[in-house]
């Protein structure tokens, strides 16, 4: 009965009552606790309470460092797979046609002949192109930094595709079975990377960090670009970084080593 | 003339009883039935039932957009935990594909011609059944 009444609550929430109830939220997670003049402690970016919005306190980040990827390995490939459930149910589709949601590059400096392999993957821009070109307002920036495709409200343009200078994108072409529940995927929407979105919602890493680090490669770091000491932010302050196409001033969440 | 007439109205009765009798036995489309809830799975819905026979899309709908925008993933109104209680197994083992008549998503939007994308991206069902 107790529970009744709170749901009953719950469920007549007005939109205003809700939107405010999100901006506190949002303040609350702003909040650092001050242990002395000028020195503030943030919470450690963990796990958020599921019934909490994201907020902007957080900019999720990857760091891949090109000196540990090994070239024959595609571990974080195969794990992505794994785990959103694509590669493996597009078998109508031509080669050039299929999901691509991460795919392993190698790369040679034509002057010095120096060869190098990383992953590519969508490289979640601060300032989108594919969310500047969408009419439809479903290729967006979540609030975090993650670069999202709504599909509920994806029209099938493709003009995200050809906006993106990274070919994150990729776009599905025939009716599909077996998708992951976590990763609904279908006919006539475009897709990319989504940081493994519904892990780190849950406090988790994305899946190819950890099958990265699983591998002993330990080529890719995950965390919060905000936090100073979050591990990705200390090993940039320590060692810099490089993003790619810098000269685009993108400011991609995705950041490089090595190269 | 009253040799006609009497002819005629019976006639017309008669054509009135089976008329009555057609609309009695086989007339009507069977009302839906989705499949049920066992009792040691749960005995009632995420809202009250009559309410969620009215407005389950309404709930789904916003969670949708919650979920998507704001990373919102409280269990009640998801889709995904809709169809951890709602989708059975079958006695062969089996699940339901959101096409077969016996999935619960299915028995009420035929009856009513109601078409749902929703399976298009979605997994049709539990969570413990995907591969
Ligand atoms: C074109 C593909 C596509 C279609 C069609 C689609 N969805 Fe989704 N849906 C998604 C994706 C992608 C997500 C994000 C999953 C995540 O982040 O966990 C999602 C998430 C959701 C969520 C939040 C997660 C959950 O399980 O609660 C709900 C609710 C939802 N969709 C409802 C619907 C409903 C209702 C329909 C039909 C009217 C529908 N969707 C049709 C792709 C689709
Ligand atoms: C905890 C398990 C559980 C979850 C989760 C759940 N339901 Fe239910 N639902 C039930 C039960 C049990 C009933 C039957 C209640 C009764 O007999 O009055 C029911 C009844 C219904 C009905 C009415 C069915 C009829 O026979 O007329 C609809 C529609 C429905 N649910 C939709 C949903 C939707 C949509 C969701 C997801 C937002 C959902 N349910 C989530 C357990 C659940
Ligand atoms: C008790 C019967 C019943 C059950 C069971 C049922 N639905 Fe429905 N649903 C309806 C009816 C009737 C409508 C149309 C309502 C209207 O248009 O006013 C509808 C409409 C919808 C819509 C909106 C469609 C649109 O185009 O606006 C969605 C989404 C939906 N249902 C999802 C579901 C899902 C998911 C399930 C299974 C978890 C489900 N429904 C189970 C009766 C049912």
């Amino acid at each position: 009965m107790k529970d009744d009444k709170a749901r009953d609550q719950q469920a007549q929430l007005a939109p205003a009552e809700a939107a405010r109830r999100r901006f506190l939220a949002g303040v609350a997670g702003a909040a650092g606790v001050a242990l002395a003049p000028g020195v503030l402690l943030y919470g450690v970016a963990g796990a958020k309470a599921p019934d909490a919005p994201v907020t902007d306190q957080v900019r999720w980040g990857l760091l891949i460092d090109t000196t540990k990827c090994a070239t024959e390995c595609d571990a974080c490939v195969t794990a992505c797979k794994t785990e959103n459930g694509w590669g493996q149910n597009e078998v109508r589709s031509r080669p050039d046609q299929r999901a691509h949601w991460i795919r392993k590059l190698t790369v040679k400096d034509r002057s010095s002949g120096h060869v190098m392999s990383m992953p590519m993957m969508c490289q979640h821009c601060e300032t989108a192109p594919c969310a500047d070109v969408c009419p439809t307002g479903a290729s967006f920036r979540r609030i975090d930094g993650i670069v999202l495709v709504d599909k509920h409200i994806c029209i099938g343009c493709r003009y995200c595709m050809m906006a993106c200078p990274y070919k994150a994108r990729s776009f599905i072409h025939e009716n599909l079975e077996g998708q992951k529940p976590y990763a609904p995927r279908g006919k006539g929407t475009v897709e990319s990377c989504t940081l493994c979105v519904h892990r780190v919602d849950a406090g988790e890493q994305p899946a190819c960090v950890v099958a990265c680090n699983r591998d002993g490669h330990k080529a890719m770091v995950f965390g919060d670009l905000r936090d100073p000491n979050s591990e990705i932010s200390k090993v940039i302050r320590a060692r810099g970084s490089t993003q790619v196409r810098a000269d685009l001033q993108l400011n991609p969440g995705v950041q490089y080593q090595g190269f | 003339m009253k040799a006609i007439r009497l002819p005629r109205r019976f006639a017309w009765i008669v054509a009135v009883a089976l008329l009555a009798a057609a609309a009695a036995q086989a007339g009507r489309v069977p009302l839906p039935q989705p499949q049920q809830v066992p009792p040691e799975i749960a005995t009632s819905c995420v809202e009250d039932t009559d309410v969620m026979r009215h407005k389950h899309f309404e709930f789904i709908l916003h969670q949708r957009d919650e979920t998507m925008h704001w990373g919102i993933r409280t269990k009640r109104h998801s889709l995904k935990n809709c169809l951890n209680c709602h989708v059975r197994q079958r006695p062969d083992g089996s699940y339901p594909k959101h096409t077969d008549p016996d999935h619960f998503c299915n028995a009420c939007h035929e009856y009513a011609a109601v078409h749902i994308d929703c399976f298009d991206c979605h997994f049709d069902g539990p969570e413990k059944a995907a591969k």
